[in-house]
């Protein structure tokens, strides 16, 4: 039993149709990039799967075994985030909050996992530095800890290198990688780069309006289009 | 200090001074706390929206002969809710809205004064604050309700935190934001009619925003902000009560005044710090 699939699953704002007929399926441990151009609902599509946003048309079907609060999700930056006043372990440990239910307070084992997080993601020497204060690349960091303290089954990106330079991209990268094939995570990230995403991916979805391609990253460097994709990315 | 805090315990010997000291400190703490939320969600002008629905809800109470609290304060929840919603509604433009809101509440309140008590004192209180004006009952609710804010506060602080940073990411991984949401604009709602009376109508909102635009200069985690807000709110309230005590000066604003000095203090030391870094 897969771990996500969508079936003919549309997706609209206000009843203009961003993005259609999607057909395909997450197993545990698949690490998957969803790739296309601006505007090809690639986000749309990630809302989705977080619930943000119900399709239009078609069903997405989660494994039993998944619940929303399960999954960890890494957002794109909002302005507001840039000046916010808070530690690096204040926001990790806020990934726990939604384990939490009504209660308040965090436990010892929330603080166990926190821990473990930051050992995972080389960040021990950032926790009581200020958000605000720290570079691009370790403010990715700190929120990709706090999506991994919030799951241990499924973890959603969306473009988590915008903004970073080359050398912190790569880093980036390994590090996701290393959390796929260390702890057995789902990957789902959306991504402009399609040279990493065929380096580093086990399964590419293609969009632009509909899909494009699904399948094994393996069958997609085989596939027109991908010759198409690359062409248009130059 | 010890001539200010002699003068400080001589207040108390009068009745209407106490009372407004133990409301005025109250509000002051659950603005100040609030505040830290409202200000880094951005949506400071809510607060100064509400203030003035407050005024206009007053201003009608007064004319109707009912009591003035208690007519506010459920208006101005519901206005909260409202000017809640207009925010999160992308469609309509959430400035242009509270303003919109705040003058129509202003026309309206100044209309039923003029049409009833005449233009006079009362309007003035209204817009500037009177710490004569609290009842005993009034002191009642206001002990209750600012309770029931800061239980509501720390019991929530850690989901008001992760609402305040990070709406989206909250509500993907299946946290109730809408419900936090609301009940940060309902405990604004409740704090800003509380302290209206005291404060005015158009100082109210300086309770919310300036403590915490004041930690954020120097503090650097959402705990320090939040603590060091609650100290300079009840600080920066002691010290403008006493200040208008001593040379009569209007209560609100010698509260405000206050305010602007440690806003002035702790951005100079923070102007300081980066020179030094430099």
């Amino acid at each position: 039993m897969p771990l996500i699939t969508c079936r003919d699953v549309s997706f609209a704002y206000e009843g203009n149709t961003v993005v259609e007929e999607l057909n395909f399926s997450v197993d545990s441990g698949d690490y998957l990039c969803v790739v296309g151009e601006n505007g090809s609902g690639k986000s749309t599509l990630i809302k989705g799967l977080l619930g943000l946003k119900s399709p239009s048309k078609g069903k997405i079907s989660m494994d039993e075994n998944l619940k929303s609060n399960e999954i960890g999700y890494l957002p794109q930056q909002t302005a507001a985030q840039k000046d916010f006043p808070a530690s690096a372990y204040e926001i990790v440990i806020s990934g726990r909050l939604s384990t939490r239910g009504i209660r308040p307070f965090y436990t010892k084992e929330d603080k166990q996992i926190v821990e473990k997080n930051i050992a995972l993601l080389g960040i021990d020497n950032l926790r009581n530095r200020c958000y605000r204060e720290l570079s691009g690349g370790q403010q990715q960091r700190v929120l990709l800890a706090r999506a991994l303290c919030a799951t241990k089954k499924l973890l959603l990106l969306d473009e988590p290198t915008a903004g970073l330079d080359p050398m912190v991209t790569v880093e980036l990268y390994n590090q996701i990688e290393h959390i796929n094939k260390e702890t057995g995570l789902t990957i789902i990230m959306v991504s402009h780069d399609i040279e990493s995403s065929l380096k580093y991916s086990s399964h590419i979805l293609q969009l632009k309006k509909q899909q494009l391609f699904f399948g094994t990253t393996d069958d997609y460097k085989q596939s027109d289009e991908v010759n198409r994709f690359w062409e248009v990315s130059r | 200090m010890s001539d200010f805090i002699a003068k400080f315990m001589e207040m108390f010997s009068y009745g209407f001074m106490a009372k407004a000291i133990i409301v005025g400190l109250l509000v002051s703490l659950c603005a100040s706390l609030l505040g830290v939320s409202l200000v880094l969600k951005r949506y400071s002008m809510i607060g100064d929206g509400l203030s003035h629905v407050g005024f206009g809800a007053m201003a009608v109470a007064t004319a109707l002969n009912a009591a003035p609290m208690t007519v506010s304060l459920p208006v101005v929840i519901l206005a909260a809710f409202l000017l809640l919603r207009i925010s999160e509604n992308s469609k309509i433009k959430g400035d242009a809205a509270i303003a919109l809101i705040s003058t129509a509440s202003l026309a309206i309140g100044v209309i039923s004064i003029s049409l009833t008590t005449g233009m006079n004192t009362d309007v003035y209180n209204y817009m500037f604050g009177s710490i004569l004006s609290m009842s005993d009952s009034d002191v009642v609710l206001s002990v209750i309700l600012s309770i029931v804010v800061l239980i509501l506060f720390i019991f929530f602080y850690n989901k008001i935190f992760a609402v305040t940073f990070d709406e989206t990411f909250a509500r993907a991984t299946g946290t109730h934001t809408t419900i936090y949401n609301m009940m940060i604009a309902f405990l604004t709602a409740i704090t800003i009619v509380l302290g209206m009376r005291m404060m005015g109508a158009l100082l109210i909102s300086s309770l919310i925003i300036f403590p915490a635009l004041t930690s954020m200069r120097l503090c650097k985690t959402f705990k320090s902000v939040t603590i060091s807000s609650a100290i300079i709110s009840l600080l920066c309230f002691s010290v403008g009560i006493t200040a208008s005590y001593l040379y009569a000066t209007p209560t609100g604003a010698s509260v405000v005044v206050a305010n602007i000095l440690v806003f002035i203090f702790f951005w100079l030391i923070q102007f300081i710090k980066e020179k030094k870094a430099v």
